[in-house]
């Protein structure tokens, strides 16, 4: 009965987003205006180091910039959610009287808008750098299955993770500025301007040690066949120990917040 | 002459009620310096990699993004505040405004002055002398005056950007992003070489929105650079007439919008 539930709630998230479809538009209107740009300056750095630049070549560059691009609608790289508000504002006490768990119930709705988002804004983007410029693309079959299960994992960990900025409203009430810190944080070590095989060392170091990458550069890989065979199950199962360790997490986070609410006004 | 005493008790007020919460306010301060720093980080990632990109190395792109960012951030402090116009469309409280014997415009400026914007300038700030010690300026009364220009013209155009933004909004409403894909796409493009662009961003962001006149033109003009094909050479002297069409695109489009908004129906 229960997973019928946040099935329902997931169909009324991907439902809602599809009534705005002016904002879908200017939403694809940013993604290809910065993918052109990142074509522009990323494509002359592949070619001014004699056509490789860390493993990428111009292909699988492109693949990169509009995988990533069409993803920006479904990744939530803002901190903000409806949730975080919900707790400022108390009104999440009502949430709380309802036969369901506030945070799978969220994330469910979450995940839902995200992935509507992918038919007005990733599909285009992918078109758009398909035709355009060209891409590169795996050489299995196999790979598009596994970049599929990749890509929902993906919309899963951002929301679960993002899901935590909000849940930090129990104690700090106000999560705005925590909120603007994970926007920056999360969209350089996602891989969103630059793929993070492109950072030093030590910076990489520090990209892999947290849940970003599996939000965006992780099924960019898989489905640009940069990774592959084994090593591409190896980052599902990262992807997988994310969502895990996010939603234990949430689940800890909400449950102890539930003991420390305070709703405001009356 | 026109009495500025109303205008200088609103922001005088702006100013004392984002000092009185400190620990937000602080927290505000160190997200935009960190905000500043990761967008230097992501052009360093790519230049650290490659000798040089579009006829600048290193050195000439901290410059870039130094004058960039310098005067966007500027721009930001006063004007960023248009961006929220949606909200108040949606919320219908724009109509208030109306009431008030101030300009619309320039109560939409007043309305907010982020006072936190000021570490994101120190990092421009700071990019701008190390790119100046860095790069060998050839040091003279005409490099201090084409500086001078470049600065206050390219704070002029990106404040251009976001009023331009503004008027387009009364009639995107849900569509906002569209815009942003100007207003910071524009600054994102401010900060590259513009050779490295393809026809229609040349068009798009060297020329209608002319984001290659706040700070790369300036510096290959200053430095003696090869600049690209389509640039005259002293062209980064021309940054006053950049800001002066911009403002010009900006006006028209927001007394058009003014003019198209019927009220929020309240």
């Amino acid at each position: 009965m229960t997973v019928r539930t946040y099935v329902r709630l997931f169909v009324a998230g991907f439902r809602r987003q599809s009534t705005y479809r002016l904002a879908a538009f200017g939403g694809l209107v940013a993604n290809a205006t910065f993918g052109l740009l990142k074509v522009a300056l990323l494509f002359a750095a592949v070619r001014t180091s004699g056509g490789e630049l860390a493993g990428y070549d111009v292909a699988m560059m492109s693949s990169y910039i509009w995988i990533s691009q069409g993803l920006l609608g479904s990744i939530n790289l803002s901190g903000r959610t409806d949730i975080a508000d919900r707790i400022r504002t108390g009104d999440v006490a009502v949430d709380f009287l309802r036969p369901v768990d506030v945070h799978l119930a969220s994330v469910a709705t979450e995940v839902g808008r995200s992935v509507f988002a992918l038919i007005p804004r990733g599909l285009p983007s992918v078109a758009i750098g398909a035709v355009v410029v060209g891409m590169a693309v795996p050489d299995h079959a196999s790979a598009y299955v596994l970049g599929a299960v990749s890509l929902f994992l993906a919309i899963v960990v951002s929301a679960t993770t993002v899901y935590l900025v909000g849940a930090a409203g129990f104690w700090l009430v106000e999560t705005r500025g925590v909120a603007i810190l994970y926007m920056v944080v999360s969209g350089f070590l996602a891989g969103l301007f630059v793929p993070i095989g492109l950072f030093p060392g030590w910076l990489h170091a520090v990209a892999t040690a947290t849940p970003f990458p599996s939000m965006m550069m992780y099924p960019v890989d898989i489905l640009s066949g940069r990774v592959e065979g084994l090593a591409s199950l190896g980052i599902v199962g990262l992807q997988l120990f994310w969502v895990g360790t996010t939603v234990a997490a949430g689940q800890l986070a909400t449950r102890s917040g539930r003991r420390r609410l305070e709703v405001q006004g009356g | 002459m026109v009495d500025l005493t109303p205008y200088r008790a609103v922001l005088a007020s702006r100013v004392r009620a984002q000092r009185t919460y400190r620990a937000n306010f602080l927290l505000d301060l160190s997200s935009s310096l960190l905000v500043g720093l990761v967008e230097l980080a992501e052009v360093w990632v790519v230049f650290r990699s490659v000798d040089s990109l579009g006829g600048l190395d290193l050195a000439a792109v901290v410059l870039v993004f130094g004058l960039a960012d310098l005067s966007f951030s500027l721009a930001d402090l006063a004007f960023g505040h248009c961006d929220t116009l949606p909200t108040y469309l949606r919320a219908g409280t724009l109509d208030v405004f109306y009431l008030r014997p101030q300009p619309l415009l320039l109560q939409l400026i007043t309305s907010d002055i982020s006072l936190r914007r000021l570490a994101r300038a120190a990092v421009g700030v700071a990019a701008l002398v190390a790119g100046l010690a860095m790069n060998d300026v050839p040091w003279s009364a005409g490099a201090v005056a084409l500086l001078v220009l470049a600065v206050v013209s390219g704070i002029a155009t990106f404040a251009a950007m976001f009023v331009w933004a503004a008027g387009a909004q009364f009639y995107l409403v849900d569509g906002a992003e569209a815009t942003n894909a100007f207003v910071y796409g524009g600054r994102y493009a401010a900060s590259q070489p513009a050779s490295v662009w393809s026809r229609p961003l040349v068009v798009v962001f060297g020329f209608f929105f002319p984001m290659a006149f706040t700070a790369y033109l300036p510096v290959v003009t200053l430095l003696g650079l090869p600049g690209p094909d389509w640039m005259p050479d002293g062209l980064g002297w021309c940054a006053p007439l950049a800001a002066i069409w911009a403002w010009a695109l900006a006006l028209t489009t927001w007394r058009t919008g003014v003019r198209h908004y019927q009220g929020g129906g309240g």
